[in-house]
């Protein structure tokens, strides 16, 4: 096995992938280690699912300046990279009279951050484009530079297209401490053995604090985990038009109402305290909290219709809480990224490129890859696709034709992409985060039986050796009788 | 190329099989059956247990064997079938588009029966919180698991929800060598059949909890634990009655929905009470030459009954496939009234004629003791029946002589009403 690397990258979120991704465009041996069994599976896949348009980070602020630049790069990024996304805009609402000066507030505040084309709509106006909303509703600010994404297939796409250009990622592999040579960092050990590099860059999420006192660093600097949790409703029971928020409190932006890439309709976060990182673990005091939160900008929600449920993990810094992007002076070779929270997802780009240029600071001659191709295309989407173009695909390869998840339309053909991919599925719940099946109405009640099998096929292992999310999750214990 | 056929059912289940027979024998020419699964039945094929059968032939017979016998008999009347093919549309003017991996179908019906079954409510829907742990899994799909496909899904199990598959998969795994620890059941009573309670759950010594549910699933990979707690009369949380029960497995037996995306994509009126179509007694609805049949359109107790709607729906496809339909049809509608929460079909029309018509409905509320269940047209009682007892668990099936129905009705106006009392 290798173990010398130009660059080491801790954590495969969206930064760690998507640093991954702009690197892999050098002439540099890169990997990425980490410690969950794929790739974005902390706050990088359960979040809103919004690339904000960067109109509420205080001006001034690595937030604000990164969250504007982020959300230009998507605009060209997801298309390039293949991402599902839908370019919605935002809306901010205000209900009454009395929250109406909020939303000039956030329009100051988005003109010094010098975020395009922000405007007031009144309330009588924006009834008539969402019916549905409160009839309360006194005026929005219309932010149309803000888009919905689907933000595990961001994660995956970053990855592949990384990977694809010669980046090695390795899973289950935890990062437990450096290697120095004085004040110098040389390589990390983890739990699957030492790795020498002559760069180690911190992307580590949620645990990007304890990265960082590793490193020496940041001392006084902590994450303090917080739920954001979502329920999610069937498209078919209600349709909204937009992306809504109501106006900001102070604990942060707010229950959301919002469409997805996916057609359904995503109500939350809630905000409960987390007992640990890895809490992620649904309460009904939060589900209360999302539903009576969403019920006040579309009060007929009815929560009967919501299909599934999911809690994610928000790495939360403590001080200021602004962005930490820094190549510190106490250490060498060494890029350290903390505390990124909301809006993240939507900076994950510049703070990537920012990460770059640091180790060009820091002395790194980078040399253009002359082979990189920087466009990724997605695996054939069946359900996105029209009757002749199913046809087509189904004439092309008969597995797209066998039809495994019935609601969301996931092909046999599909899910034999997602486990020989780049990043390959080797889990029920690594399929479905990739092709979207047991996410429809029936939650895979009927797919599970065919996944198994599936699954069991292609990677040459017992049925019984399958397994919703890792080793110790396995889906069956034995076998019934022989007949 | 669309191919022709007289009439296309949808789904290869009792209801599927019972309609194509029916239209065949009333006439059609070319029947077919698309079926997503590799095999004819339906969910029959995964019903080991026996129960079927009671009324359509006289016998208590396991559900592979109930299929068995509608299975012959459309080979020898010469249905069509295909299988492993899903069909992804359905216009209002009759064409199909399917899929398999044989290739992308296009065909053209005469007429359609809809026959696609219901789908089983999931943990989301009844938002049980806590963490999202392996060993969380429907009770159908355990039963294709241990029955079909030969994988124990766990060791110990608590069952929520006292429906009929929850209570025959208590026994099934406990026969299986799994340990079944308890039922516990968020209603005040048994949801689903009586003799199910005693052939699977008393006659195994499997404990019934009811006015209980599931507060929190625990575990991270696998389920380690459930913790459950009592609700009062008015389904309310009583803090302090909290228990945790360590277990592998949850398996939810917590109600069955109506399959329909396709009828919605063909334009099909569905009824927000039972969440399948609305159909009138010849099992048509809203769309010319669509009907619909099974627990696509209710969910019922009996697969006999099933069969039945089966029988019905095909033969008048058959029939408008044919053009030997009366129209435009002049109904009146059925509504539920006092006490009654379903009712099925849910018009007939004012000029009953023919076979006798079947009127299924459900209780909302236990009646221990006997009722009298009235069709009403306004304060006049249009036909009056006698039950013994009223179970929100029980179907009710009321058998309704067109002639007597006409002798009685003269001059509806209105709608009719069901009402327990």
């Amino acid at each position: 096995m290798k173990t010398n690397y130009d660059v080491i990258i801790i954590g495969s979120g969206i930064v760690g992938s998507l640093i991954a991704r702009y690197l892999s465009r050098y002439e540099l041996s890169v990997l990425v280690v980490e410690k969950q069994a794929d790739v974005g599976m902390c706050p990088s896949s359960a979040n809103s699912a919004i690339i904000h348009a960067g109109y509420d980070p205080k001006p001034g602020s690595v937030k604000a300046a990164m969250n504007a630049e982020g959300n230009k790069i998507w605009h060209t990024l997801a298309p390039e990279l293949g991402i599902m996304h839908k370019k919605t805009g935002s809306c901010v609402a205000a209900l009454g009279e009395e929250e109406l000066p909020v939303l000039n507030e956030l329009l100051e505040n988005g003109k010094a951050n010098k975020i395009p084309g922000l405007e007031i709509i009144s309330g009588k106006d924006f009834i008539k484009k969402e019916p549905l909303i409160n009839p309360l509703v006194s005026g929005v600010l219309w932010a149309p530079t803000a888009m919905v994404i689907d933000p595990f297939g961001a994660v995956l796409a970053a990855a592949e297209n990384a990977v694809t250009n010669g980046v090695e990622y390795l899973f289950e592999t935890e990062f437990t401490g450096f290697i120095f040579n004085d004040n110098t960092i040389t390589g990390i050990h983890t739990n699957k053995g030492d790795f020498s590099c002559r760069w180690a860059i911190n992307a580590a999420g949620l645990y990007s604090d304890e990265v960082a006192h590793k490193a020496g660093i940041r001392k006084g600097f902590k994450i303090i985990p917080r739920k954001g949790g979502y329920l999610v409703f069937d498209a078919a029971k209600f349709q909204i038009n937009n992306v809504l928020f109501p106006v900001p409190s102070g604990l942060g932006k707010g229950t959301l109402v919002s469409v997805t890439t996916h057609g359904n309709i995503l109500i939350g976060p809630d905000n409960e305290p987390a007992s640990g990182k890895e809490d992620t673990s649904t309460t009904a005091s939060g589900m209360a909290a999302i539903i009576s939160g969403a019920k006040k900008l579309i009060p007929t929600i009815d929560e009967r219709n919501a299909i599934a449920m999911y809690e994610g993990i928000r790495a939360k810094g403590n001080g200021d809480r602004d962005f930490i992007i820094e190549r510190p002076d106490e250490i060498n070779a060494f890029i350290n990224i903390c505390g990124i929270e909301s809006p993240g997802f939507a900076s994950a780009p510049a703070i990537a490129l920012k990460a770059v240029e640091l180790m060009k600071e820091g002395g790194e001659n980078f040399k253009d890859k002359k082979s990189w191709n920087p466009v990724r295309k997605p695996f054939p989407h069946f359900h996105r696709m029209n009757m002749e173009e199913k046809a087509a695909l189904v004439k092309q390869n008969p597995a797209y034709g066998r039809i495994v998840c019935r609601c969301e339309e996931v092909t046999e053909g599909e899910i034999i992409d997602a486990i020989h991919s780049p990043i390959p599925a080797r889990t029920y719940d690594g399929i479905k985060r990739r092709t979207w099946l047991g996410t429809g109405r029936c939650q895979g009640a009927f797919d599970y039986p065919r996944v198994i099998q599936i699954l069991a096929r292609e990677l040459g292992i017992d049925e019984t050796e399958v397994t919703k999310k890792g080793k110790g999750s396995e889906l069956a214990f034995r076998r019934t009788k022989w007949l | 190329m669309a191919l022709t056929y007289d009439v296309i059912i949808i789904g290869a289940g009792p209801a599927g099989l019972a309609a194509a027979i029916e239209a065949k024998k009333t006439g059609a020419q070319r029947v077919l059956i698309i079926e997503r699964n590799n095999e004819p039945g339906g969910i029959l094929t995964q019903c080991i247990h026996n129960g079927f059968g009671s009324v359509i032939f006289k016998k208590d017979l396991p559900g592979p064997s109930y299929a068995h016998n509608f299975i012959t008999q459309a080979r020898e009347v010469e249905i069509e079938m295909l299988f492993d093919t899903m069909v992804i549309d359905i216009t209002p003017n009759r064409s199909i588009y399917a899929t398999s991996k044989n290739g992308f179908m296009e065909f053209q019906a005469g007429a359609i029966v809809l026959a696609m079954g219901c789908r089983e409510r999931t943990r989301s829907q009844i938002r049980i919180p806590g963490t999202r742990p392996a060993g969380v899994f429907t009770a159908g799909m355990v039963q294709r698991m241990v029955n079909i496909e030969n994988l124990m899904p766990g060791k110990n199990f608590v069952i929520l929800g006292s429906g009929d598959i929850g209570m025959i998969m208590a026994r099934r795994l406990t026969l299986e060598g799994a340990n079944v620890i308890k039922v516990v059941e968020l209603m005040p009573y048994l949801t689903g059949l009586r003799r199910n309670y005693v052939q699977c759950l008393q006659d195994f010594n499997i404990p019934l909890e009811l006015s209980t549910t599931i507060k929190t699933i625990n575990g991270n990979n696998r389920v380690e634990s459930v913790e459950t707690l009592k609700v009062d009369e008015s389904l309310k949380q009583i803090p302090g009655t909290e228990q945790i029960i360590p277990c592998d497995s949850v398996l939810l037996s917590v109600g069955l929905i109506p399959e329909n995306e396709l009828s919605k994509k063909a334009g099909v009126i569905l009824d927000p009470l039972t969440g399948g179509p609305e159909v009138d007694e010849k099992m048509a609805t809203n769309i010319p030459g669509i009907f619909a049949a099974g627990n696509a359109v209710t969910i019922y107790d009996l697969v006999d009954y099933v069969s039945e709607a089966g029988f019905t729906a095909g033969r008048n496809a058959a029939l408008f496939a044919s053009g030997n339909t009366i129209s435009p049809a002049d109904t009146i509608k059925i509504l539920p009234g006092e006490n009654v929460r379903t009712v099925v079909p849910q018009a007939i029309n004012k000029q009953l004629s023919g076979n006798q018509v079947l009127i299924e409905l459900r209780v909302t509320k236990d009646f221990p003791s006997p009722v009298k269940i009235e069709l009403t047209d306004g304060d006049n009682v249009v036909l009056a029946f006698r039950e013994k007892y009223a179970r929100p668990a029980e179907m009710i099936t009321l058998k309704i002589n067109p002639e007597l129905f006409m002798e009685k009705t003269a001059g509806i106006s209105g709608a009719l009403k069901v009402r327990a009392l």
